[in-house]
């Protein structure tokens, strides 16, 4: 996917090493033995996982680290491929979209740690003998926390590429596979590379909650930051918990400088717009790496490899050409006009027919495996536990807002202070609450709280952190000719509050409260139920449902509970975050 | 006619006849942008195609390049029938077009490469044509270092990199300030006098006329609504052109008679059914440019009659400015067009020598007279219970008949002037016309 542009600039520079070289040599040789050594680790027998069990010992943690660190970067690998060939998909074939885009919408209403309850046995059975099946499992499971959004960054974009561009593309005869690499996936690649921040940051939760996992009489125990805080909790050892939270600090900002940095400055360059005014991002291990006289003519080759591979024609051009020849026929012509008219409707006819059989019969499938082991009374329950975990993010999202909203506002009106409060806020973002979800139980077992009141602040730990950033941002975009007119015309307090600055962070706002909202459901099923030893403190919601019944290993409530879980979010987004969004849009949106 | 370099008895160098462009309405109806066009083009020409915004030039443009396909009529390039994009023609963007992500020298080679034009000939054939067009030492600039006049000659250097036998230019230098645009023409009609240009023929879309008399052999104006080729205009002056020559005014001067000649230029085909009178397309005019327009006319400067193209210049406006303006007071009677003259009628002057509420009055009393759309919804309005109207409807209604972007900016222009009468109002949430103030 790199377009280097070597034609000018590579030819004149001289390829011996340069100071930069010294940096960058050893950081590109360490990474890469890094992933080696993580690798072989990850195919070792399963025995020999099951006999050295998670120790404790701090100094072992930097292993664990880096085999987190590498699942999370396969899944987002893994992701990147999905978004690529789904997105496309949906973007190029209209009859794909109609079925793929509400598919897609479904997917990412299912709670993330619902996906891996089903998951493990499949991939267990796929690789017997081996850990690998155990990794492929939480990969899973971390990939379906990072994928949707991506993909429908991408499916938007595509959608959207301008038309000025796509008639040069088709006015100097670009073939798809051309098309695709020199003008839909740069154009897409801005909004992807930020949605894979955004992934990354909702993913180490998950890392974290799919190292260690029960389900039924199968518990999975994969080295990791993510096990080690099951094995300290279980352990009952609050240093340890220290020690993971500092692990994960230097990974989150190692993954932060030297992966994401570069890529957002990279991918500057992408962006659509011919006025040269923006701040661009900046990294210094990109600048670095610009720098180097060494790698740039170590990567040239590859650069050039990759731009030739872009262009690459890569069509059917035969059997274009033999249509044509079709085509040349009057008869045939007219042949194939009358086909490609009449049965467009009949096609679409029996494609809706096909879509509505195979829907009826996934959704008979599902009740009926629900009710092969629950019955109404578990439904009932299920919708009652769902109002309850309903009304905790509601009251959550409100609590959140009251606080960060103006905080935000503050902030974001402070130049100086949001520059340093900004990246903290994105930082604390990317932070899995869980790690410290054992701080929390501890004190509620120390003062005997009522966890159904108290388990609930857990749910938005991690993700209230979205709405103050975003809040920051508008606040910082505020237009100053309108600050400015605000103070002329004396108007202070509440009216400007109401008047002036709330309408101008709405959209912000709306996007981070959105992304607080989708974080609180998923991490309900953890929050609602934690252990600290043997002690184990369970609120009444339908994330505790679920978590109890993947414990129990009893599929047919773990479908039951995901069904309606999925089913209250996707009446949430519809009935209340879509509306706002569109008025945001309409009403709100500074031009 | 100059440039007579060959003169071929052969198939012309591209020749459509009898083009249509429709596209289906979901009321079943059909939208015609393009009707009844035939244009040939032939070796050494530059020829104009000239028109108002939405006759559809710039869809007949597409046309040619084979980027869109049309409903009916025969396309051909050298004799042999278009089906798509062909080689040997390359277009020109007003919008520049250019990829974002890529340097000047990727720019201009990929079209080269899209081809598989070998590196070192496609590397050759880049450099000269950064060369020719005046673009040494950009080659490693991206677009957004570049100022607007460097970015269109980017654009001209890739489409002339592949050596095409046409050039489309879509008003090429519309989005360019005043200098820069002209220099550019004047280097581009340089090269092409000189011959240095790999191309035998040039298709341009413009709305100013000034510079199709300037740049072009022949200009086809074009009627609105749908887009006919209502009159075609040879231009005999000899190059380099000065835009002060009284024959080059005089030319300028016959073109603006010919497209403010109203009725003929959009002749409606009698066998079509009737639309309402109420829908008729509107341009969105603030009513500050009609009330400006009234007072210059008014002023001691014009004693209530100008000379359009006279009148452009002075307010430095386009003719896709003014005409409009124009055309908004013509239809309120405010003002009659005629031979390229605008003349204020005894309303106008009234309006223009009136108070804030007298001209509101006045406004209001002509919108009702002298718009059926204005006078429709008054009429809805009055007769409704509640005294609304939904403007989803009347949008259908509208949309029937014209395009979706024309029933919207028809409903905004009615709007705007209907409040500035207070003859009704439009509430955005409910979407609806009402009267103002109503309990």
């Amino acid at each position: 996917m790199v377009w280097i542009h070597t034609s000018v600039s590579v030819k004149a520079t001289d390829a011996a090493p340069n100071r930069w070289d010294v940096v960058a040599l050893p950081l590109v040789i360490g990474l890469l033995a890094l992933v080696a050594i993580g690798g072989r680790e990850m195919t070792a027998p399963l025995d020999s996982v099951a006999a050295t069990p998670v120790d404790l010992n701090p100094g072992l943690l930097p292993d664990y680290a880096l085999r987190s660190t590498l699942r999370m970067l396969a899944a987002m690998v893994a992701s990147l491929l999905f978004t690529l060939v789904y997105a496309t998909l949906a973007a190029k074939s209209r009859r794909a979209a109609m079925l793929l885009i509400p598919v897609l919408d479904v997917l990412q209403s299912v709670p993330v740690l619902g996906y891996i309850s089903f998951t493990v046995v499949f991939f267990l059975a796929l690789f017997p003998g081996s850990t690998l099946g155990a990794e492929c499992a939480a990969i899973f499971a971390i990939f379906t926390s990072q994928a949707w959004n991506m993909a429908f960054s991408v499916y938007q974009s595509l959608r959207t590429v301008p038309r000025d561009l796509g008639e040069v593309a088709q006015g100097f005869g670009f073939s798809g596979w051309q098309r695709f690499w020199t003008l839909e996936a740069p154009y897409a690649l801005p909004g992807l590379v930020w949605n894979m921040m955004m992934s990354m940051s909702g993913g180490w939760f998950f890392v974290v909650a799919s190292e260690a996992i029960t389900v039924g009489d199968r518990t999975i125990t994969l080295p990791g930051v993510g096990s080690y805080l099951a094995e300290a909790i279980a352990q009952q050892r609050l240093d340890a918990v220290g020690w993971a939270v500092l692990a994960m600090l230097l990974v989150i900002l190692a993954y932060d400088q030297l992966l994401f940095r570069p890529l957002v400055a990279w991918a500057a360059k992408f962006r659509v717009e011919l006025t040269g005014g923006r701040e661009a991002p900046e990294s210094w291990l990109l600048d670095l790496f610009q720098r180097t006289r060494f790698f740039r003519a170590l990567f040239a080759p590859l650069g050039r490899l990759l731009d030739r591979a872009c262009w690459w024609r890569l069509s059917l051009t035969g059997v274009r050409d033999a249509g044509r020849h079709l085509y040349a026929n009057r008869l045939a012509t007219t042949l194939m006009h009358g086909m490609k008219q009449i049965p467009n409707r009949t096609v679409d006819g029996a494609w809706y027919a096909v879509l509505a059989v195979a829907g009826l019969w996934c959704g008979w499938t599902m009740v009926a495996f629900i009710a092969s082991g629950a019955g109404w009374d578990d439904v009932g329950t299920a919708f009652l536990l769902g109002g309850a975990t309903l009304l905790r993010v509601v009251a959550l999202i409100v609590t959140a807002s009251l606080i960060w909203v103006p905080l935000g506002v503050i902030i974001g009106l402070r130049p100086r202070l949001a520059e340093a409060v900004q990246p903290a806020a994105q930082f604390l973002a990317a932070f899995p609450a869980n790690l410290l979800f054992p701080v929390a139980v501890v004190g509620i077992v120390r003062f005997d709280l009522d966890p159904d009141l108290w388990l609930s602040p857990l749910m938005i730990l991690g993700t209230q952190w979205y709405i103050l950033f975003n809040v920051i941002a508008g606040a910082a975009a505020f237009p100053n000719d309108l600050k400015e007119a605000a103070a002329n015309f004396h108007i202070r307090g509440w009216q400007w509050w109401r008047d002036v600055m709330l309408p101008g962070v709405f959209p912000y706002y709306i996007t981070g409260a959105v992304t607080a909202s989708g974080g609180s459901w998923n991490a309900s099923i953890v929050a609602e139920a934690v252990r600290w030893g043997d002690t184990s403190l369970t609120a009444h919601g339908l994330g505790g449902y679920i978590a109890q019944a993947t414990a129990e290993g009893d599929y047919p409530r773990i479908v039951l509970g995901i069904a309606v879980m999925a089913m209250l979010v996707i009446l949430f987004n519809r009935l209340l975050w879509r509306p706002l969004y569109a008025f945001a849009e309409r009403r709100l949106r500074l031009a | 006619m100059l440039n007579t370099t060959t003169s071929t008895v052969t198939a012309p160098l591209f020749a459509l006849t009898n083009v249509r462009q429709a596209y289906p309405k979901p009321s079943g109806q059909e939208y015609v942008v393009l009707d009844g066009v035939d244009l040939t083009l032939t070796n050494g020409e530059i020829v104009g195609l000239l028109g108002r915004s939405g006759s559809g030039k710039s869809t007949l443009l597409r046309v040619v390049a084979g980027l869109v396909r049309p409903t009916a009529g025969d396309v051909r390039h050298n004799g042999a029938p278009v089906d798509g994009p062909t080689d040997g023609i390359a277009m020109v963007f007003q919008t520049f077009a250019l990829f974002p992500w890529m340097t000047v020298w990727e720019n201009v080679m990929a079209g080269l490469k899209a081809k598989g034009v070998p590196t070192k000939e496609a590397e050759a054939r880049t450099e000269e044509a950064i060369d020719l067009i005046g673009l040494s030492g950009f080659e490693s600039a991206y677009p957004k270092e570049l100022s607007g006049g460097m970015r269109q000659r980017v654009g001209f250097a890739r489409a002339l990199v592949v050596h095409p036998e046409i050039l489309l230019m879509d008003e090429p230098f519309s989005a360019l300030d005043v200098l820069t645009a002209e220099t550019l023409r004047t280097d581009l009609l340089d090269l092409w006098m000189e011959q240095r240009l790999p191309i035998q023929s040039i298709l341009m879309v413009t709305h100013n006329i000034e510079e199709a008399v300037l740049m072009c052999d022949r200009i086809l104006v074009f009627s609105s609504n749908p887009g006919r080729v209502a009159a075609e205009i040879r231009v005999t002056l000899p190059h380099p052109r000065n835009r002060l020559e009284p024959d080059f005014r005089a030319l300028v001067d016959d073109i603006y008679a010919l497209m403010t000649a109203r009725k003929p230029l959009s002749a409606a085909s009698p066998d079509a059914k009737r639309p309402p009178a109420y829908a008729e397309p509107l341009a969105h005019v603030s009513t500050n440019l009609l009330a400006g327009l009234l007072e210059t006319l008014a002023s001691p400067a014009y004693h209530g009659k100008a000379d359009l193209p006279h009148l452009a210049a002075a307010l430095q406006h386009e003719i896709d400015d003014l005409f409009p303006i124009a055309e908004a007071l013509h239809q309120l009677g405010f003002a009659e067009m005629e031979e390229g003259d605008i003349r204020l009628t005894e309303p106008g002057r009234l309006f223009a020598e009136s108070g804030v509420e007298d001209r509101k009055r006045l406004f209001a009393e002509h919108l009702v007279l002298r718009v059926p759309l204005a006078a429709h919804i008054h009429a809805a309005l009055k007769r409704a219970a509640n005294h609304r109207l939904p403007a989803g409807p009347l949008h259908a209604a509208l949309a029937a008949h014209m395009s979706d972007g024309y029933a919207d900016e028809t409903l905004r222009a009615i709007t705007s002037w209907a409040r500035y009468a207070e003859l009704f109002t439009y509430d955005d949430e409910s979407e609806s016309f009402g009267f103002e103030d109503l309990e």
